[in-house]
């Protein structure tokens, strides 16, 4: 052996291995920095795991229905387990419509409180204000839907529901039976639900819009209301982005619509009428289905509803990120 | 126009005072000290929610010390080293991340934790849980960190610390009411959750601390009794919820009194 010239060398190449592959970790060469960052590392691509390991675990468990069923597991209209048929558009249209109410009601409503809070309130009312307003978002969703079986949805069947009718009535959305338990009653609540969090945002970007620009309004002899309007223009695009994230949690929001929907596969144009969301078919059904096929069906909704929303936030958080980080401020929103 | 707004924003706030009005008198109708310690009986014997009480504390435990190290460790990451490409993915993906329903995390954890397990269990919950509150942590932690003054850095480097001394022993410590506040909010938000629960921790109708077994929860519990077609558990129900929404609110009063005046 002529181990005694090799051995130095040896030495040398692993110590320099070593010592590149703390480097990669940390330049300053410390053993403790690498061991550092080496772990906060391992947390950081935990989260790409997290996401990761969803595709993969809801993929995988939705073969079975995927393979069967195909793309007319989207576009079938019926669903009943026991006779095997799993069509999955009821809840689709479910998920979309009562989404759509609840952005039509919450934008306007969270743009008049963002406006408020911002452009017009004094700060020692604006602050108490926007903590109120933001306490919504903390009540969880199973509390809104208590609240919105035993009041909401007795009041919009006896207040709301019958005036729409009256005025309304020969539009098809306002026909039908009166129950209180429905897609509007289920638009509602999420508008409650969302609005918080809309609102939020939209304080954010409208903050985040440079004072320059209201002062070269008001410069110019615009009003008060002109100079909003300025502001409005310019965090466009946040705004946007807010609204987009708002649908994004009106898409996934499951207990309160679940509480108030009625529960029933069908397509009706009606808003009146009973429906059912795809987040609320996973809750209500998950743990009775004994059949793999029943089981993996649903795993395919849990899926459709990953993707949905996870391009829908992505989006959305492209727009915000680009206004609220080109001027500075600091997005407070989660 | 400021009228509009102003009814705006009135409105919001009116509908928040009825909901939080609404559950106090509803809710101290039923609540008894025997409703707080007692589990849960056939209608009519009365009955209470000891046991979703200490299920919930067990589930918020376990999810909070799977979930707070990891949260915050990714949040420290972005912070010190997350300036580049990897960061900014990183950044991206727990952003997203806060953004996915919760019924979702719900059917990935069955699909990873209980299928393998054959059962529901409070581990199974605990683990759901911790998944939603990850990405909140992360994020609050790593704005926490980004307030902190560049000179104290600078300060401890200059001495001589390694990177790792610098981030533990001095940015981490003067961000770390900050750091605090965003755990206590995670915690109150995951609280209330309900749909990541159903089929991970079910629920029980027993006291039990086991991870291995399936946990009642105070929000499965609302649930189940405000669908139920009883008016004692209904009542229930309201009761319940003051508990619950004590526990949710004191937080969130408690953490904006403390952050008040610093940020």
């Amino acid at each position: 052996m002529t181990g005694n010239s090799e051995d130095p060398d040896d030495k040398l190449k692993f110590v320099g291995l070593w010592a590149r592959l703390l480097n990669a970790f940390s330049p300053t060469g410390n053993p403790g920095d690498a061991m550092f960052r080496g772990l906060l590392f391992t947390a950081a691509l935990l989260s790409l795991l997290i996401v990761v390991g969803m595709i993969v675990a809801l993929a995988g468990q939705s073969m079975l229905s995927i393979r069967q069923f195909g793309f007319s597991f989207i576009t079938g209209t019926d669903w009943n387990p026991v006779k095997g048929q799993f069509g999955a558009l009821p809840f689709i249209y479910g998920t979309i419509v009562s989404s759509l109410i609840a952005i039509l009601i919450s934008v306007p409503l969270s743009l008049g409180i963002a406006i408020f809070l911002v452009e017009q309130a004094p700060t020692y009312l604006a602050r108490p204000l926007g903590f109120l307003v933001e306490l919504l978002a903390a009540i969880p969703s199973v509390v809104y839907g208590l609240w919105g079986i035993f009041v909401l949805a007795p009041f919009l069947r006896v207040h709301v529901e019958p005036p729409l009718q009256s005025w309304f009535g020969w539009l098809p959305f306002f026909q039908g039976p009166i129950t209180g338990i429905g897609l509007l009653t289920g638009g509602v609540i999420l508008a409650i639900m969302v609005t918080p969090i809309i609102s939020a945002i939209v304080r954010d970007v409208l903050t985040a819009v440079p004072s320059s620009q209201r002062e070269a309004a008001l410069a110019l002899g615009a009003t008060k209301w002109e100079t909003t309007r300025v502001v409005l223009v310019n965090g466009a695009p946040g705004i946007a982005g807010a609204v987009i994230l708002g649908l994004g949690r009106a898409l996934g929001e499951t207990m309160a619509v679940t509480m108030v929907i009625g529960n029933r596969p069908q397509i009706s144009l009606s808003l009146f009428a009973p429906s059912y969301t795809i987040a609320s078919v996973i809750a209500n059904e998950f743990t009775e289905a004994t059949e793999d096929i029943y089981l993996s069906a649903l795993v395919e909704l849990g899926l459709i509803l990953f993707f949905v929303t996870f391009v829908v936030n992505a989006i959305a958080r492209l727009l915000v990120w680009n206004v609220t980080r080109k001027t500075g401020g600091v997005g407070r929103a989660a | 126009m400021t009228m509009l707004t102003a009814f705006c924003t009135i409105a919001a706030v009116g509908i928040l005072l009825i909901i939080l009005t609404y559950i106090a008198l509803q809710g101290v109708t039923s609540l008894s000290v025997a409703f707080l310690i007692d589990s849960p009986k056939p209608v009519g014997e009365g009955g209470g929610i000891g046991n979703a009480i200490l299920g919930s504390l067990v589930l918020l435990l376990l999810a909070s010390g799977i979930g707070l190290p990891v949260g915050i460790a990714i949040g420290i990451y972005l912070s010190e080293f997350g300036a580049g490409k990897f960061g900014s993915m990183v950044r991206f993906v727990t952003d997203t991340l806060t953004g996915i329903p919760s019924i979702v995390t719900g059917v990935f954890v069955y699909t990873i934790v209980v299928i393998p397990l054959r059962h529901f269990s409070a581990l199974a919950g605990g683990i759901a849980l911790a998944m939603i509150m990850i990405p909140i942590v992360a994020r609050t932690t790593e704005e926490m960190i980004k307030l902190v003054p560049h000179s104290l850095r600078e300060g401890a480097l200059a001495l001589g610390a390694p990177q790792w001394r610098v981030t533990m022993g001095v940015v981490v410590p003067a961000a770390a009411s900050g750091i605090a506040t965003g755990a206590m909010l995670a915690i109150a938000r995951v609280s209330g959750e309900t749909a990541p629960l159903l089929f991970t921790a079910f629920g029980s109708r027993f006291f039990s601390y086991y991870l291995d077994e399936p946990i009642a929860s105070l929000t499965v519990q609302i649930y189940n009794y405000a669908i139920s077609p009883y008016d004692e558990w209904h009542a229930q129900a309201w009761a319940a919820t003051l508990v619950l929404m004590t526990l949710i609110l004191s937080i969130n009063i408690a953490v904006r009194f403390v952050t008040r005046k610093k940020f």
